[in-house]
């Protein structure tokens, strides 16, 4: 099978990759682009740590190929924080200590960004329901939501 | 320990050391290394749960272009060494060497019985299809009374149970009995006035960390071989695999990469021997990661139970005698936890008259792995529900019917020693004074308490700590850190040393920069290699007494030392860890700290829990509605992370209790093997869990540590199922409290 | 004399509940428990964790035993 060249942009960078046409994004951003902060948990939808934005929209890229990047804007966890400081959201997850292994918190930075764009005032309901497709199995949640509840204030400018 | 001491940074809620790392994506978990020249490998899995191999035919992927290796259990050395204690408990080598991969027969749905190795990962797994097994298929045994009958098909031909009077001749599945005893369990049930008996069950579940087990090894023919992998226990690790490959332990490196949560199952080996294997035969770096799939399928579980609980009172409230029978299904090889799950089952009384009598059986199942406090919330759910009958026959309130039958100081425990001090009394008085407790039910609604007890252990402990030419230092430990202990580890040697965490790196080093530690499990972590940091920071700070009296010219006994600060008692003159650190090659060259410890006097941790739930009576949906944690940390370090213990136990084991369970073909394939259909609570459907931490010091510990991570997955199994009980007029034994059973139970009912 | 209180598991090779011995630390009080029962060996005691005075012992050797001490041999728990 032949390679396909995919030119997509990445965290804002424009970036040029080959991938085989059934490889998926999650594959091509861990394999091809060493982008390893994206992580697999399950591969097929169900728990969240894949999470990417494409095109400002949430997606499991375990569920994206990686030729469908074409054209499109990636949004990785690598691409959270600016190049001196951390994003108010990893602040308060470390605030909070809303992680305790760490392997699912990639994916709830990313989801809980996403949230906040389109929701900038949740309750505490609407966190938990938009970030349901984030399994943790350490945290029993509780933490991530105050960390969540916490970023929105600060977010908005409320604090 | 000095109950007046205060403290600058033990207690406090700090970030962690590693939390940059964690929250930017930059940590490296098991699947985030590659190597140049590195290639896939991929395991071909059983497609029945219990078949005898007549044959493997692997000629055709030999020959295959895209194949570089391929391995089976005939490539492995004979293992004949002896059992080793990690994870549960004992390790079979020559188990875990036909677990690893297949010998003769395959004893569980996915199974490994071969091994490829190629330059892609997509090229192994397609090349799987180009090996021939013949089979002769057997009938699978999955649940544990069938497997105990004496005409049930055998596992194994080689096992006899271990633990009778007299030595069987006829080989079983049942594994080994054992019994405890105390007192007089007829002359208990005797003086009983009232008695409740019930049968309970708890499906296979799985300890559902979110990082599938992965590894990427190095094997070198002349030097040392490099393994990187997530674990709990790279040194056993190292061990295991030295074993299994018959290898010089300083043949080995091992390299304990981030590890994304393990709750037990991460304390054994499955693609690790097997990636090492397929390197020596390609001579090329290999990674190996499971799918969830095989996650499900292959790994983990936490065994399934049958049990029956009997317990008599007096009408005044006095427990006279306390019975069990825990069955546990160990899965394809012996060693569930069943030893103990016995010895917990009734610990958190002080009751005269007790019996417990286990048996350990193997069924067709994948071999169960450790689980937080393994053994311990199937057998304190069965017993705590008794107890939660009992009391309300008895008409007496669940806390005050513990109480007045709580373990305490010098209760003599079934297992073995009496205890020390401990602090259910103190859970079950904040349980009482919790707001929950004191809140009214609404309608569909139900409540249910339960205590739980774990052990905690010690064991092996090695820290070094290195002071920098600027005064800073770096704590090398070598235990994995799985949920933020780093942070406490920075916490207590800063206390110790007087200087600020800020100053301090924790790294957790690979086998050949430090000397053995234990496995990180038991709670043991935060304890023992708390202890061993403690002891590696006086060290240190003795040596930078000596340096200050260096300089001085006086005796180090003329040296005072306090918040990072040495002072010349008869002068009062000042020198800095810094300033101390900065002159150090003109007092004798660099400091380090060091201890090595086998750490002893473990606190057991006792918890109570409370939980209400609402059930929906059209659907048998369960939500819980609200939830308490309550546990005794002895200390908590940083009680942020202790909170997190308590809160991710009540999840976990809310999830057993309502949702989690293997489903079974009748062939024996499990037939929910992902996220989807094996289903851990979503944040969506829990409520916030509340916590209070109650601190009995261990008198053991400098700073009163007892260990927090396991007693928490323990009381919710029987919180949970008493309050749906509650909550629909009928008594829920069997787990999980699904919406179909509790449905059912709701339809029988009426 | 210190109190040996056995496990169910060692009774089976003991035949008695507890044995009374005199000695003053962990390695003598071995010694003398496989002089006195011949079915017991070494690696079934190595197997197991040891209390002694409540206090539970990893991996004992030379951990001192008084007149007045109890020391049960136990199942070795690790944990998850």
């Amino acid at each position: 099978m032949a390679k396909t060249h995919v030119t997509t942009s990445i965290n804002g960078e424009a970036t040029e990759f080959l991938c085989e046409p059934n490889e998926t994004l999650l594959a091509v951003l861990r394999n091809e682009l060493q982008l390893t902060g994206t992580k697999e948990g399950c591969g097929s939808g169900d728990c969240g740590a894949c999470s990417v934005t494409m095109n400002g929209r949430l997606v499991c890229s375990c569920l994206v190929l990686g030729v469908e990047a074409e054209g499109a804007e990636i949004g990785t966890v690598e691409g959270i924080s600016n190049k001196e400081n951390l994003h108010v959201i990893q602040e308060k997850f470390l605030e909070h200590a809303a992680l305790q292994c760490g392997i699912c918190t990639p994916g709830l930075i990313v989801s809980t960004k996403a949230l906040l764009e389109e929701n900038p005032d949740p309750t505490e309901e609407e966190i938990r329901y938009y970030l349901a497709g984030n399994l943790c199995r350490c945290t029993g949640y509780d933490k991530i939501i105050r960390a969540v509840m916490d970023s929105a204030v600060v977010m908005r400018g409320d604090a | 320990m000095s109950e007046a001491r205060e403290y600058k940074y033990i207690g406090q809620r700090t970030i962690r050391p590693d939390g940059f790392d964690k929250v930017t994506g930059r940590a490296d978990f098991g699947a985030d290394l590659s190597l140049p020249g590195m290639i896939w490998g991929k395991i071909l899995r059983s497609p029945h749960a219990h078949a005898r191999i007549n044959k493997i035919d692997t000629s055709k992927a030999e020959a295959h272009p895209d194949v570089m290796a391929v391995v089976t259990h005939q490539d492995f050395p004979a293992v004949t060494a002896g059992g080793f204690a990690v994870g549960e408990g004992q390790v079979d080598f020559k188990d875990l060497s036909k677990n690893v991969l297949a010998d003769d027969k395959v004893l569980y749905h996915g199974h490994p019985i071969a091994a490829i190795a190629a330059k892609t990962e997509a090229a192994a797994e397609a090349a799987l299809s180009l090996i021939d097994v013949d089979f002769e298929v057997l009938k699978p045994v999955l649940d544990i009374a069938e497997a105990m009958k004496p005409d049930a098909p055998l596992l194994h031909a080689d096992l006899f149970t271990q633990g009778l009077a007299e030595q069987p001749e006829k080989a079983s599945n049942i594994a080994s009995r054992m019994e405890l005893k105390k007192g007089d369990i007829e002359a208990g049930f005797a003086a009983a006035e009232v008695i409740v008996e019930r049968d309970f069950s708890t499906p296979t579940v799985h300890q559902g960390y979110i990082e599938p087990h992965a590894t990427t090894v190095r094997y070198e023919a002349d030097g040392q071989s490099m393994v990187w992998c997530s674990t709990q226990g790279h040194f056993d690790v190292r061990a295991i695999i030295s074993t299994l490959l018959s290898m010089d332990l300083s043949k080995l490196k091992v390299i304990a990469s981030e590890i994304g949560g393990g709750f037990g199952a991460k304390t054994t080996v499955y693609l690790e021997p097997v990636a090492l294997m397929l390197s020596k035969k390609s001579g090329r770096p290999v990674k190996m990661a499971m799918t969830r799939e095989e996650v499900f399928r292959a790994s983990g579980p936490g065994s399934a139970t049958r049990s029956r609980v009997k317990i008599g009172a007096r009408k005044d409230g006095t427990i006279t005698a306390m019975k069990a029978e825990l069955n546990y299904a160990a899965g394809a090889f012996k060693g569930s936890p069943m030893a103990p799950g016995c010895m917990t089952a009734f610990t958190p009384y002080d009751v005269e008259n007790m019996y417990v009598e286990g048996y350990d059986v193997v069924v067709n199942k994948p071999k169960a792995a450790a689980y937080r406090a393994p053994g311990a919330p199937q057998a304190e759910f069965a017993a705590e529900m008794v107890i939660n009958e009992l009391a309300d026959e008895l008409g007496i309130d669940p806390i005050e019917f513990r109480l007045q039958n709580a373990a305490k100081e010098g209760t003599q425990t079934i297992y073995g020693p009496k205890l020390k001090v401990v602090g259910l009394v103190e859970c079950l008085e904040a349980a009482k004074n919790s707001p929950q407790y004191k809140q009214a039910l609404a309608e569909n609604q139900g409540r249910g308490l339960a205590s739980g007890f774990w052990f905690n252990i010690g064991g092996q402990s090695s820290v070094v700590i290195n002071m920098k030419p600027d005064g800073t230092g770096t704590i090398i430990e070598g235990s994995p850190d799985i949920g933020g202990s780093r942070a406490s580890m920075q916490m207590m040697a800063a206390e110790e040393l007087g200087i600020d965490i800020s100053r301090l790196t924790p790294v957790v080093a690979d086998t050949e920069h430090i000397a053995y530690s234990a496995t990180t499990g038991g709670s043991r972590t935060t304890f023992a290699t708390g202890m061993a940091v403690i002891e590696a920071a006086q060290d240190v700070v003795r040596q930078l007494k000596e340096r200050a009296a260096a300089v001085w010219n006086v005796t180090a006994e003329q040296v005072e030392w306090e918040d990072g600060v040495a002072t010349n008692v008869a002068s009062g003159e000042k020198l800095s860890a810094t300033e101390i650190c900065q002159s150090a090659e003109k007092t004798g060259g660099q400091v380090s700290g060091r201890a090595n410890i086998n750490a002893r006097g473990a606190g057991p941790s006792f918890a109570v829990h409370l939980c209400d739930v609402e059930v929906d009576k059209e659907t048998g949906k369960t939500d819980v509605v609200r939830y308490t944690a309550i546990q005794d940390a002895g200390k908590a370090i940083h009680p942020s992370y202790v909170e997190g213990q308590y809160q991710g136990g009540a999840a976990q084991g809310i999830g057993w209790a309502l949702n989690e369970e293997y489903i079974y073909s009748e062939d024996g394939v499990m037939e929910n093997a992902g996220f989807l259909d094996y289903r851990i609570p979503l944040s969506s459907d829990l409520p916030m869990i509340e916590t209070v931490i109650v601190e009995v010091p261990n008198s053991f510990h400098p700073f009163g540590v007892r260990g927090v991570g396991e007693t928490g997955i323990i009381p919710p199994l029987a919180a949970v199922a008493t309050a749906v009980s509650d909550a629909i007029g009928v008594h829920m034994g069997d787990l999980p409290c699904s919406p179909p059973k509790v449905l059912k139970a709701i339809q029988d009912a009426s | 004399m210190a109190k040996v209180i056995f496990s169910s598991e060692l009774q089976l090779l003991t035949g008695e509940d507890h044995a009374m011995v005199s000695a003053t630390n962990y390695r003598d009080l071995v010694a003398e428990l496989l002089s006195r029962y011949e079915n017991l060996s070494e690696g079934e005691i190595m197997k197991m964790a040891v209390a002694i005075d409540g206090v539970v012992i990893p991996d004992p050797l030379l951990e001192s035993v008084s007149s007045s001490s109890e020391v049960h041999f136990l199942y070795r728990i690790s944990g998850g």
